[in-house]
């Protein structure tokens, strides 16, 4: 026995020097820029004495602000990512015709189109939607926090972990080669035997755990912590279409958990839920992951509706249309999106009847959806619409998203489905609707709730050059994939035999994406000019674009405490009926508020877990023990810290407080 | 664009029924474009003479039509969804050759076994005995019934000139009916990304004209083709790329039931042995129980 024990085996597994895959240019050109760029950005925060504020301020954070703005982060920087692999598969496919098989082995294209997908959803769209519902939330319902502040910190540190898993597979080891949904057989451990499956496996069941926590904490924010007065039909639409995104994340993700532990044991422990020998069904699989990963879609959209809403009636000037009924719309999307998962497997041999029950109670969707389209519509009719960069994303949502639509009601009709699966038409409906409505949104969200954040405008030139650029983009990007689609033409192809007829859209696909890609570089310009240009830009009322909820009723950016009193809310567009009343702030009389304090435990416990994970991906077994262990002893120590909150002091409050008092007065 | 300019009588409705919808659903889209960038120019803050109504927020009727609207157009396709996923229901044996005749009485379709490897096509044609690789050949106006499985991953067989894909996945059979109505080659590929080589898992479509011409070929592929036995199928079925096309004539008769059953090793017990009279590697046709699907043991 003692014999057999390999030292080595047990302390890497199956990592070697051959993991480091140097035999690829592209991976060891990307290395070597990403490791210039990281050590020159580790090395100018170790110039500037930053890690003593980062760590107090930032990553030990618990304030809920402070967590969106991580979130918006790690959503931006893993946008880069995911776009550098989708442009990487533009000039691939707009290149290996015929003879030429572009630069890109099938090896490592699989892997890019995986990670592409898999990064999209998890680490770009996740985290953007998280961050601003975490930064908005609690401001709009007039809360000083999340019910859970210590949680808050731990999922950030819990999703940013499974980003980190997946950036460590680009350069040791490899990623998974089998679509961002990973369908067995393909990513049995027969068929896909490396790390690559590991790697997604463990990123996506650590970064859910942080997923599922964020929804149950916002769940519980929006429920128990509304600022008297606000009763369910007076809460402002972007909390309601979170409100049932969250409710959507509770229920759906355990589903993903569950269906990845189970694929996780076929691989580790040779169980058989979804081999195709002993009993192991495949169908299994694919059902149960799009019974988490339809919602899923809506989990991603809804909070863009709500964005949307507050866009156009602010912009509008302009109480938002037919409010109860965009609630009502709201909650039938979240109940109809369990009951549409089959139009994703139509092909899979269901009969008949199945078929058509689930290609309908699709197209059902679209009927609430078409009446949250017609209200935004009776918003803008009779008002005063102001073009500032969010609503112009708004309207380039509204054009963009009805087509998205079409085509996926046209994808739900089973018949026309069967020539259309998994086609590039496929491919062009959900960018359609995830770049069209999801993006968008986000960008008009960004945009219009960044002077809240930082207090300073964004420069509206650069934000505009962005928008057209996008938009343009998108349309050449993604209008000849329909053509393709319609072609024949199947998705995840690294090469092509055919001629050059088709080649030639996919040549303007390309050029798209890179008019994509200015519109990403002038986004960041953005930011850059907007920040050089704070002072003009600068937002001292708290309420620069007229504002109708109660974010705006307070400083941007907001005191730690969100408002000194909590606000009363009597009607729908609470802050707005504040101004129309002539609403007096209180100067005087402030109490002392009480806060919950920062804490190391999440980032610890995250990191901690990123090494579980890595450990689990090589087999290293003794790490894993060991790190187990770890984990489990920091998360039981943790609940004997009882120095968990502190009280901001009266005379702090009533100093910041002043503070803005002539912050006010200097505007005026 | 071969999907909205098919050869196959089964394409040639899904095609129809593409057009159908996206003109149903232009109803709605146009004016909804169109009324956004009217409504988007009118109201511009700059417009001083348009009306203002800032506390305009609920009108019963306009929601009325904007909630009615939707639902109409939603009832009229899904109506159309019921009754053509019934008729074009891939498991459904066809009643047409194509838009003007019917199936004549007493025709048998020509039945086509197909097999997905790593990364190839496998096709058995029972009636005659004989089976190719990454080709693939049918007379003009002979209704087809595919009957697909795989060696091992999910692909999805598609033949987009013919009709709609369909999966094939391993110790499953799902079926497929069709018929192609022009002579021509025409490309077939797996819509369903399997892996490395799944690029080049490629094959070429035959619609010959006559009968004698689909005889000839048949010929051709006796006189050419080698032996397809259980130990030579082991071989075929290890992971390669851009096969060539080949030939087989002397097929081992119940190869293809194997592969279904997952019992091509010697010694292995088949699916359909494995647990009673239920079986659990599914024919499901439509025919002999209702529910069909390839689901459930």
């Amino acid at each position: 026995m003692l014999e057999q024990l390999d030292l080595t085996q047990l302390i890497f597994g199956r990592l070697s020097w051959d993991a480091i895959p140097l035999h690829d240019p592209v991976i060891v050109a990307t290395f070597v820029v990403v490791a210039i760029g990281g050590a020159a950005l580790l090395g100018a925060l170790t110039y500037y004495r930053v890690w003593g504020y980062l760590w107090k301020e930032w990553f030990t954070s618990i304030d809920h602000k402070k967590i969106g703005i991580m979130y918006m982060v790690l959503g931006l920087v893993m946008l880069l990512r995911g776009f550098a692999d989708a442009i990487m598969m533009r000039i691939q496919q707009a290149w290996a015709f015929g003879d030429a098989t572009g630069y890109l082995p099938p090896d490592h294209y699989d892997q890019i189109f995986t990670a592409h997908g898999v990064i999209m959803i998890f680490f770009v769209a996740m985290p953007l939607i998280t961050g601003i519902m975490n930064y908005i939330i609690p401001l709009q319902i007039g809360a000083r926090d999340v019910a859970f502040p210590f949680l808050n910190n731990f999922s950030f540190w819990m999703t940013a972990s499974g980003a980190a898993l997946v950036m460590a597979s680009l350069f040791i080891g490899e990623f998974a080669k089998t679509g961002w949904l990973a369908y067995p057989p393909l990513s049995g451990i027969m068929e896909s035997p490396g790390v690559g499956v590991d790697y997604y496996l463990w990123a996506l069941q650590i970064a859910g755990v942080g997923t599922l926590l964020s929804g149950i904490n916002l769940l519980v924010t929006i429920v128990k912590m509304r600022a008297p007065g606000m009763n369910l039909m007076k809460m402002p639409v972007f909390t309601w279409t979170s409100l049932c995104t969250n409710v959507l994340i509770v229920a759906a993700f355990p589903v993903l958990t569950a269906v990845l532990g189970m694929l996780l044991l076929d691989r580790y422990l040779g169980t058989a839920f979804f081999t195709n020998d002993l009993g192991g069904n495949v169908m299994m699989y694919i059902n149960l992951i799009w019974i988490w990963g339809h919602p899923e879609v809506y989990i991603l959209i809804l909070p863009a509706f709500g964005i949307f809403s507050e866009v156009v009636s602010t912009y509008s000037g302009k109480r938002l249309f037919g409010y109860a009924s965009m609630v009502y719309a709201t909650v039938v999307i979240t109940v109809l999106s369990y009951m549409v998962w089959l139009h994703h497997f139509f092909t899979m041999g269901s009969g008949a009847s199945v078929n058509s029950f689930f290609g309908i109670t699709t197209m059902i969707i679209s009927i609430p959806t078409g009446a949250k389209i017609f209200n935004w519509l009776f918003t803008m009719y009779r008002g005063r619409i102001r073009f500032e960069v969010p609503m112009l994303w708004t309207i380039g949502f509204i054009i963009t998203f009805v087509i998205g639509g079409m085509t996926g009601v046209l994808l739900a009709v089973p018949p026309a489905d069967f020539v259309l699966h998994n086609s590039l038409f496929l491919v062009a409906h959900f960018h359609n609707v995830i770049i069209g409505g999801v993006l968008f949104g986000l960008f008009a969200g960004i945009t219009y709730w960044y002077p809240k954040a930082f207090g300073y405008k964004l420069d509206p030139f650069w934000g505009k050059m962005s928008f057209w650029f996008w938009t343009i983009g998108f349309y050449f990007a993604f209008m000849p994939l329909y053509v393709l689609g319609l072609m024949g033409v199947t998705r995840r192809m690294s090469q092509f035999e055919e001629d050059a007829a088709m080649q030639f859209w996919f040549q303007v696909a390309a050029f798209g994406a890179f008019l994509i890609a200015l519109g990403i570089l002038f986004f960041i310009v953005q930011l850059v000019v907007s920040h050089r240009r704070r002072d003009q830009l600068r937002d001292t009322t708290g309420d620069p674009w007229d504002g109708r909820t109660l974010e705006w009723a307070t400083s941007s950016p907001p005191p730690q405490y969100n408002f000194a009193f909590t606000p009363r809310v009597h009607d729908l567009d609470a802050w707005w009926q504040m101004k129309q009343h002539k609403y007096r702030r209180p100067e005087q009389g402030f109490k002392a508020i009480h806060m919950p304090k920062n804490t190391a435990a999440g980032i610890i416990l995250a990191g901690i877990s990123t090494v579980l994970g890595f450990a689990l991906v090589w087999h290293m077994w003794l790490l894993a023990g060991v790190s187990f262990a770890a984990l489990l002893a920091v998360a039981i120590g943790h609940t004997f810290n009882y120095d968990r909150d502190y009280h901001i002091p009266a005379e702090e409050v009533e100093r910041v407080e002043a503070e803005r008092t002539r912050m006010l007065a200097s505007h005026v | 664009m071969v999907v909205m300019s098919p050869s196959g009588d089964v394409a040639m409705q899904q095609r129809d029924l593409i057009l159908w919808a996206t003109g149903l659903m232009l109803i709605v889209i146009v004016p909804v474009i169109i009324m956004t960038l009217m409504f988007a120019w009118r109201y511009r803050a700059s417009n001083r003479d348009a009306e203002y109504s800032p506390d305009w927020d609920h009108s019963t009727m306009l929601e009325l039509v904007i909630w009615a609207v939707p639902l109409l157009i939603i009832i009229a396709l899904g109506a159309i969804t019921w009754v053509s996923t019934h008729k074009l229901d891939p498991y459904r044996p066809l009643d047409r050759i194509d838009a003007s005749r019917p199936v004549p009485e007493g025709t048998e379709p020509l039945v086509v076994q197909v097999v997905s490897l790593e990364w190839k096509w496998l096709f058995f044609y029972p009636e005659q005995g004989i089976a190719t690789v990454n080709e693939l050949a049918a007379p003009v106006d002979r209704p087809i019934r595919f009957e697909i499985t795989s060696h091992s991953n999910m692909n999805s067989f598609y033949i987009p000139a013919l009709a709609g894909q369909i999966y094939s996945m391993a110790g499953m059979e799902t079926k497929l009916h069709g018929v192609i109505n022009e002579p021509g080659v025409y490309d077939g590929f797996s819509a369903n990304y399997s892996g490395a080589g799944f690029s080049h898992m490629r094959f070429h479509f035959h619609g010959l004209e006559t009968e004698a011409d689909f005889e000839d070929w048949v010929e051709k592929v006796r006189d050419d083709g080698g032996e397809l036995s259980r130990a030579s199928y082991k071989q075929l079925a290890e992971p390669s790329q851009k096969e060539p096309v080949r030939y087989y004539a002397d097929v081992d008769p119940g190869l293809y039931d194997a592969i279904l059953n997952r019992c091509v090793d010697p010694g292995t017990v088949c699916m359909k042995d494995m647990m009673d009279h239920h079986g659990s590697a599914h024919t499901n046709d439509h025919d002999e129980h209702h529910d069909h699907g390839s689901h459930g043991n």
